[in-house]
Formats: C-alpha cells, sequence, structure tokens
C-alpha cells in the first residue's frame, strides 16, 4: 500500500502537471470511440447513403433503362402531384396507419392483461398469442392469402355452411376496395398485437404491485384502477409501442405486397408499395424515390414523439 | 365509537417451491384488538406478520378462518367493502398524481360530491400540515413528507380501521424517531382503531398499546409492552424483545433467564432476596452512559455467555479478564422448559 503510494508521488514527481500515462484500455474516450464506431458505419452505410441517394435521385431523371445522372429539378415532385395514385396512396398509408395503431394498442393492452393473469393452461394462451409474431411474415400472410382466397376461402365456406351466405355465393375479401382495405388492415393488426401485447405486458409488470394494491385498498374498482392508475403508469410504454408500430405499419409493404398488390384499382395502394412499384418495378427509379421521400416527415415526427415519451418516463 | 378487529383460527398456506410443499405464513392466530386500540404486529421476517395484515386488509383470501371488522363477517369481502384504509412501506403514492389528487383519489372512489371532497381533502391536509405540498408529485417530497401524504390519503375516508405496514423503515434512523412520534400522536387524535406492523422492538414498545409478537406463523404472545418485556411468554419473545436480549443459562431440563440490566455487582442488589453467581469478564463496551459488560457466569447453572447492563449510576469499576460477584434478584427471574421453550414454575436454584 505505501509503497503504491510512494510510486504515484514519484510518478507525479516525473512529469509535472500531466497525469500518469493510462493503458488504452482504461482510456474512456478512447473506448467510447471504438466502441460507438460499429453503430456510426452501420447506420452511415445503410441509412444516411440510402438516403442522401433518394434526395439525390428524386431530382434527377435517373430510370433503370438510363442510369446516368441528370439535374431534373422539381420535375418528379410536380409529376407525383399531378397523379391521383400518389394521392390515394397518402390517404391509404394514413388511413392504414393510424386505424392499425388503434387497433393494435387497444387489443395489445387486452392481450396483455390476458397474458399475466394467472389461470390454468396460461402457457398454452400465451404461446397461441405469441405465434403471429414468431411467424415470417411471407409466410403467415401467403396463409391469409389463401384464408381469403375469392373462391375458395375457408371462411367464405363456413359462413356458407352457417347461413350467412347463400350456395355459391364468395364475399370476395380482397376484391372490393374497402372490404380489401379492411382485410389487409386485419392481418396487419393480428401480426403487430402480440408484440405489442409484449411490451404493455413489460410496462404492466414495472408497476410495483403495492400500487394496484393501495389502489384496491383506496375502493377503485377494476374500471378505476385500470383507467386511473394502471393506463396512465403504462402510458409512457404504451405510447412507445404505439409509435414503434407506427414506423412499421407506415413504412411496411409486405402485407399489401403479398395481398393485393395494391389493388383493386390502387384501393389498397400505400406509399411504400407505390414507391416501389413505380421505382422497381415501374423502373421510374427518380419517381419512385420521390414518393418514398414523402415517408421521412412523418417517420421524423413519430421518432421525435417517441423521444419525448421515453423522457416523461424518465421523469415520472 | 372505534371499530374491533378480530381474526379467529386464521390459516393461510402458501406454495413452498420444491415438491409442492405447503407453508403455513399463518397458522391458527386468534388475535382481537380493543376499540381505538394501537395494536403492534411484532416478528422477524417472514413470521407471517404482514400476511395477517394483508388478510385483514382483504388482500389475501385465508385458507381457513374468519376475519371480523366491528362484529361483523368480512372473510370474502373484497378490500373496498371494508372500510379500512392501509400505509404500505413503501407507501404506494400514484407517482402520476399531484398530492391533491393522491388524497382525493379514495373520495372519488367513494363518489362523493365534489365540495365533500375539497371539505375532507382540506381537513386531512391541515391535520397532516402538508397544505403546501398539494400541488407536488410524489418524487418531489421527501421521505417524511411522503409518509404524510400516504397517512393523508389513508385517513381521508375516515375508515373504521387503520392498517400500517412498516410505514417507518423506510425513513432514516433520525427521522425514524419523530416521525415515531408523530404516528403516535396522530393516531391519538383521531382515535382509529390501528394495526401496526414492524420487525423493530423498539418501535413496537414505544408504540403499542398492546404489542402481538409473531413467529411462524402463530401468535406467541399477546400483551402490553410492560408484560412482554417482563414475562415473556416463551424464550423466542424473552430473546426477540429487549436489546441486549434476556440471558438464558441452561439448568438440567429449565432455563434461567434474566434482562441485562438485572444483572449487578452485588453491592447494588440488596442481600435479603438475590442470587449471586460469579462473573468472568471478557469485555466492556461504554454505550450512551451504559456499560454493556460480556462475559460467563457460572454457579446457577452451565458455564453461558451473558451480558450485564450497568446504568450510569453503578459506578463500580470494572474491567475485562476480572471475576467480579454479580447478582440477580430473585423476582426478576424468569423459567423456562429447556425443551418447549415455554415458561414454566420456578424451579429452586
Amino acid at each position: 500500500m505505501s509503497t503504491d503510494v510512494a510510486a504515484v508521488a514519484e510518478q507525479a514527481e516525473q512529469a509535472p502537471g500531466k497525469p500518469p500515462k493510462q493503458p488504452l484500455a482504461d482510456r474512456e474516450s478512447f473506448l467510447a470511440k471504438v466502441f460507438l464506431l460499429p453503430s456510426i458505419v452501420y447506420i452511415l452505410a445503410l441509412v444516411g447513403v440510402p438516403f442522401f441517394l433518394a434526395i439525390g435521385f428524386s431530382f434527377s431523371d435517373i430510370s433503370s433503362g438510363d442510369p446516368s445522372f441528370d439535374w431534373a429539378g422539381f420535375r418528379n415532385y410536380r409529376a407525383i402531384f399531378a397523379d391521383d395514385t400518389f394521392w390515394r396512396s397518402l390517404t391509404n398509408t394514413l388511413i392504414f396507419t393510424v386505424v392499425s395503431m388503434v387497433l393494435v394498442v387497444v387489443l395489445g393492452k387486452v392481450l396483455a392483461n390476458i397474458l399475466v393473469a394467472d389461470f390454468r393452461g396460461k402457457w398454452l394462451v400465451r404461446l397461441a398469442v405469441l405465434l403471429p409474431w414468431t411467424t415470417p411474415v411471407a409466410l403467415s400472410t401467403i396463409s391469409w392469402l389463401w384464408l381469403l382466397d375469392s373462391v375458395f376461402s375457408p371462411i367464405d365456406w363456413v359462413m356458407r355452411q352457417v347461413g350467412f351466405l347463400g350456395p355459391g355465393e364468395n364475399v370476395y375479401w380482397l376484391g372490393k376496395p374497402g372490404l380489401a382495405m379492411a382485410s389487409v388492415i386485419a392481418v396487419h393488426v393480428w401480426r403487430l398485437v402480440p408484440l405489442a401485447a409484449v411490451i404493455v405486458m413489460a410496462g404492466l409488470v414495472a408497476i410495483p404491485s403495492d400500487i394496484n394494491d393501495a389502489a384496491k385498498m383506496d375502493g377503485a374498482g377494476f374500471w378505476r384502477r385500470m383507467f386511473g392508475v394502471t393506463v396512465p403508469l403504462t402510458m409512457p410504454v404504451v405510447a412507445v409501442a404505439g409509435l414503434f408500430g407506427a414506423i412499421l405499419t407506415f413504412t411496411d409493404m409486405a402485407v399489401v405486397y403479398v395481398l393485393t398488390r395494391g389493388g383493386p384499382t390502387n384501393s389498397t395502394q400505400v406509399l411504400a408499395s407505390w414507391a416501389y412499384f413505380k421505382g422497381i418495378q415501374g423502373g421510374d427509379v427518380a419517381q419512385g424515390a420521390a414518393v418514398a421521400l414523402f415517408l421521412f416527415p412523418l417517420l421524423l415526427a413519430a421518432a421525435v414523439a417517441i423521444l419525448r415519451a421515453v423522457r416523461r418516463m424518465e421523469t415520472l | 365509537m372505534a371499530d374491533v378487529v378480530e381474526v379467529r383460527d386464521l390459516r393461510k398456506l402458501f406454495d413452498g417451491g420444491k415438491g409442492g410443499k405447503k407453508v403455513h405464513a399463518i397458522d391458527g392466530v386468534d388475535l382481537a384488538t380493543e376499540p381505538g386500540e394501537y395494536l403492534v404486529l411484532l416478528g422477524p421476517s417472514g413470521c407471517g406478520k404482514t400476511t395477517l395484515l394483508r388478510t385483514i386488509a382483504g388482500l389475501e383470501q385465508p385458507d381457513s378462518g374468519d376475519v371480523l371488522i366491528g362484529g361483523h363477517e368480512v372473510t370474502g369481502l373484497p378490500p373496498r367493502a371494508r372500510k379500512i384504509a392501509m400505509v404500505f412501506q413503501s407507501y404506494a403514492l400514484y407517482p402520476h398524481k399531484t398530492v391533491l389528487n393522491n388524497i382525493t383519489f379514495p373520495l372519488r372512489a367513494a363518489k362523493l360530491p365534489a365540495d365533500k371532497q375539497r371539505e375532507r381533502v382540506k381537513w386531512a391536509s391541515e391535520l397532516l400540515g402538508i397544505e403546501h405540498l398539494l400541488q407536488r408529485r410524489p418524487r418531489q417530497l421527501s421521505g417524511g413528507e411522503r409518509q404524510r401524504v400516504a397517512l393523508a390519503r389513508a385517513l381521508v375516508r375516515e375508515p373504521r380501521v387503520f392498517l400500517l405496514d412498516e410505514p417507518l423503515s423506510n425513513l432514516d434512523a433520525k427521522l425514524r424517531a419523530s416521525a415515531r412520534d408523530e404516528l403516535k400522536r396522530f393516531q391519538q387524535r383521531v382515535g382509529t382503531t390501528t394495526v401496526y406492523v414492524t420487525h423493530d422492538q423498539a418501535e413496537a414498545m414505544g408504540l403499542g398499546d398492546r404489542i402481538a409478537v409473531m413467529h411462524g406463523g402463530k401468535l406467541r404472545q399477546l400483551g402490553k409492552p410492560v408484560e412482554v418485556y417482563d414475562d415473556p411468554a416463551d424464550t423466542f419473545v424473552a430473546t426477540f424483545i429487549g436489546s441486549p436480549p434476556m440471558n438464558l443459562v441452561p439448568r438440567e431440563a429449565h432455563l434461567v433467564g434474566f434482562r441485562p440490566e438485572h444483572l449487578l455487582p452485588i453491592e447494588n442488589v440488596s442481600a435479603a432476596d438475590r442470587v449471586t453467581m460469579p462473573f468472568h469478564i471478557e469485555r466492556v463496551e461504554y454505550l450512551s452512559g451504559d456499560r454493556h459488560v460480556y462475559g460467563t457466569v457460572k454457579g446457577i447453572g452451565e458455564e453461558t455467555r451473558v451480558i450485564a447492563r450497568l446504568p450510569s449510576t453503578i459506578d463500580t469499576p470494572i474491567s475485562s479478564d476480572e471475576i467480579h460477584e454479580f447478582a440477580v434478584r430473585a423476582d426478576k427471574l424468569r423459567f423456562f422448559d429447556a425443551d418447549s421453550g415455554e415458561r414454566c414454575d420456578p424451579v429452586p436454584l
């Protein structure tokens, strides 16, 4: 001990005003940079570069036939603003996102209550609840494609047996505009609800049991405990879950692509799928980029809202 | 008129983990308070005292036995139907509500008219001196302030019974003494029957009109502080209460017990009625005016390590590695059965 002190004192004398040199692995300023590097590289390569590329493309005339960059100014934006399909897609995207999220949050909360409840055979219920989330989206959506088939839909078959449909009649789940949108939303909600339920469940479990007991002692019944205590306390977590869901929904085209390809007559077309059809399949990369960029402001707003919700959680 | 809380032959089983064995958290407890009494449930952690309190509250359901409040059976009723209030160890204030809304919450649940609500909140917050805190949130309050808010929230509904679960254990030592005093005066003012759970014997002795000592899910002794201290029912109570605990000297099939403050140098005990014993002193501690003397005694039973507490009024010079003649007044001796630990009749020494 005393020799250590002497050694340090000696070192201090040798280099007045200069701290003794630390090994590299002990220097936080160095380690911070090294550990941050992979995520910075990752974000720059896979998010930053494509983002600025898209901005560049949207002001060009690049297409898959002619990949040379020529300045086109706002021509692409003028073209998509004049296109009814764009406005249709934008509206559909908003409807798709808002309706899905409301349903996901409400159903997620209900499922979370089931997940935390204690009853016989709860593991079976938990498994069933989590299954949609663990199934790959393309796979599960193809199952839905069959379930909603215009002729061979098992749902229609059941309805015919029960008597809701006459013999030979079909609902055409994906064939009528309103119904197609409802089907797309239903499948998407089915897929996202388990995730929301698990996130809300984490929020529920984090509430100290004393608080729930205190509310019981204070004379609060089930609904008052739910809306007076549980919901406000899980609100920040639910907000984060909802906003994450909104981002996932906003940029998602898997369900739309597999079920309807945007049809019938663009009635389920969303921005992501429209950008894909225009830019990749149609070959007009420049216009596709311009369409896709319209996702950005809304995503940014959602991201800011998430950060605010997290901030509120910290101060609670 | 204050209400009485009573439990009859209460039993509560918990899963004991491995092998599906059941553990008795409460093992046949009979207990009744007096009206307006301050009853303290005292015991080490895991003795079932908190489970008993939660069963009275209705947060746990007993496996058998009855809970009665004000003479009515409430065993199957949910907490809100029992008209009782509870203060939790963590205070369990609603973190998202202001103090005002925390206190108003029980009144809203009771669907009291708004003007009545304001009146009650004003009364409770004045009684506890927290009017200036009403707009704050729980995290902006100190420990003592939180306790007062929790009490106000419990009080505002004018419950028939208060249940307090170790409300002082989250406070630092200095605050605890003043908060204890405050609790006692508060209860005397409102006069509501109170059941108070603690593992701290000093708290129990200071606060309780009566103390119920629990161990292993059973009620070991129920009595006034002076009774459980002077006349412990068994060796558990004898050693759990008192600091330092009662000395127990084995003698054949019995244990001879005496409190540290009764073991004094021989010249301080009147010769008429004393039991003397040579005390081999090992160590002396000087604690807030008293001297705690550690050592071994012989003569009245097997050689045993004991502690003597000499008040500052005794100035007999004592130092370690000496043998002093010490004595205990015969009427201060307590006798226990060595096997069961129960009190038994005095045996001639």
